[in-house]
């Protein structure tokens, strides 16, 4: 019952069929405005708890160090973005990541340590590239950039914090659960991003 | 002050920092109060200043100790040079990957030895204090917020180093790396915004 209702609930999350990695034109380059943009597209907050979800799973040191890659890498991944670098395929990756990220938390999937940072550091890549083509160009980019990595760095917690109730059989129900939902929303995404 | 506290205050003190601003922030109680407030509002000196104040305390009480010392004295230095030669001023990009490379070594948290953390913070303080003393040397009273922006500097090394320094819970020590990745990943993100 319990991962039925999960999955039910992030279910009901998925809203419109688009990619929702689009740039918000117009908004003011602030500290609440770069935490606010990591947050506007369902596509990255699902990728961004599963990296925690999945780091619980796997416990230390990946609890850790899957959310310290992902930053960084997204960032580079940013650079990129900004640099005006091409990305071809950056949605589709971004609804694979979820794809993925909920498959293996679904499957409590347990990879070599290096296998699953790289894992999520090239997801990051996709990430990054589509948050760094739709940022703002503004006179408070710093205050904006640290908004923008707290609040990533935050939904990564927060994946971590709900992955914690894999220590009780019906918490691992339940995160396998929540994993399927995610998964389902990447595949959802991947429909949207290649039709 | 309790760590998490102090960890608030440090993330309230960074989102509401702005960008380095080629005038004093006034206070309204003068000039050596207004270079008090100035790293503490211009998040593009706060952050390198943390991510050095960390890597020192992180490498334990000696080194934490030499940076608080070697890292005003660098700003100074640099400050001096800024205010009183025609030096131009580092060009913004160097300042974000200097906050990128800063918050690598943060995150890695390997045994650098201390000569090479106290290098770092010399070359950290000599690059930032360059560019507030290039910009806030040549306004009135700016040679007297120099002082201030050293003493805020000093004061805002003690306090990180110190808290960081006598950390031993492994966890606590996750929290600090961690932080040093945001700060790595705010810098790259301002590496590509500067060279955009």
């Amino acid at each position: 019952m319990i991962p039925a209702l999960a999955s039910a609930s992030a279910f009901s999350w998925l809203g419109p069929l688009t990619v929702l990695a689009h740039a918000r034109g117009g908004e003011a380059a602030s500290f609440l405005a770069g935490a606010g943009h990591p947050v506007s597209g369902l596509d990255h907050v699902l990728a961004m708890v599963a990296v925690g979800l999945w780091g619980a799973q796997l416990g230390a040191p990946a609890v850790w160090l899957l959310p310290v890659t992902f930053p960084v890498v997204m960032a580079f991944g940013g650079m990129l973005g900004l640099l005006g670098v091409d990305l071809p395929g950056a949605e589709i990756g971004i609804a694979v990541s979820a794809l993925v990220l909920g498959a293996a938390v679904l499957a409590e999937w347990r990879p070599p340590l290096a296998v699953a940072a790289v894992l999520v550091g090239a997801f990051a890549v996709f990430h990054g590239h589509a948050h760094g083509t739709e940022l703002p160009a503004g006179a408070d980019g710093f205050a904006y950039s640290v908004g923008f990595v707290v609040s990533t760095g935050l939904l990564h917690a927060a994946g971590i914090a709900v992955g914690l109730v894999h220590r009780w059989p019906a918490g691992r129900a339940a995160l396998r659960a929540a994993g399927a939902g995610v998964a389902a929303a990447g595949a959802w995404f991947l429909w949207g991003a290649v039709t | 002050m309790r760590r998490p506290t102090l960890l608030l205050a440090a993330l309230v003190l960074v989102a509401t920092a702005r960008d380095a601003h080629a005038h004093l922030v006034n206070t309204g109680f003068g000039p050596f109060y207004d270079g008090l407030a100035h790293p503490l509002v211009v998040v593009s000196d706060l952050l390198p200043a943390l991510a050095v104040a960390l890597l020192g305390g992180l490498r334990g009480p000696g080194t934490g100790r030499a940076v608080v010392i070697a890292l005003p004295v660098a700003w100074l230095a640099g400050m001096a040079l800024g205010a009183a030669t025609a030096l131009p001023p580092p060009p913004p990009a160097s300042g974000a990957a200097l906050t990128a490379l800063l918050g690598v070594l943060v995150a890695s948290d390997r045994p650098w030895p201390r000569a090479a953390v106290v290098g770092a913070a010399v070359v950290a303080g000599v690059a930032l204090g360059l560019g507030n003393g290039r910009e806030l040397g040549a306004v009135a009273g700016g040679r007297v917020a120099l002082v201030g922006v050293a003493c805020t500097v000093f004061v805002l090394a003690s306090i990180v180093a110190g808290q960081v320094a006598v950390l031993r819970a492994r966890a606590a020590r996750i929290v600090v790396r961690v932080a040093g990745s945001w700060v790595a990943a705010t810098g790259l993100l301002m590496l590509g915004w500067t060279l955009r």
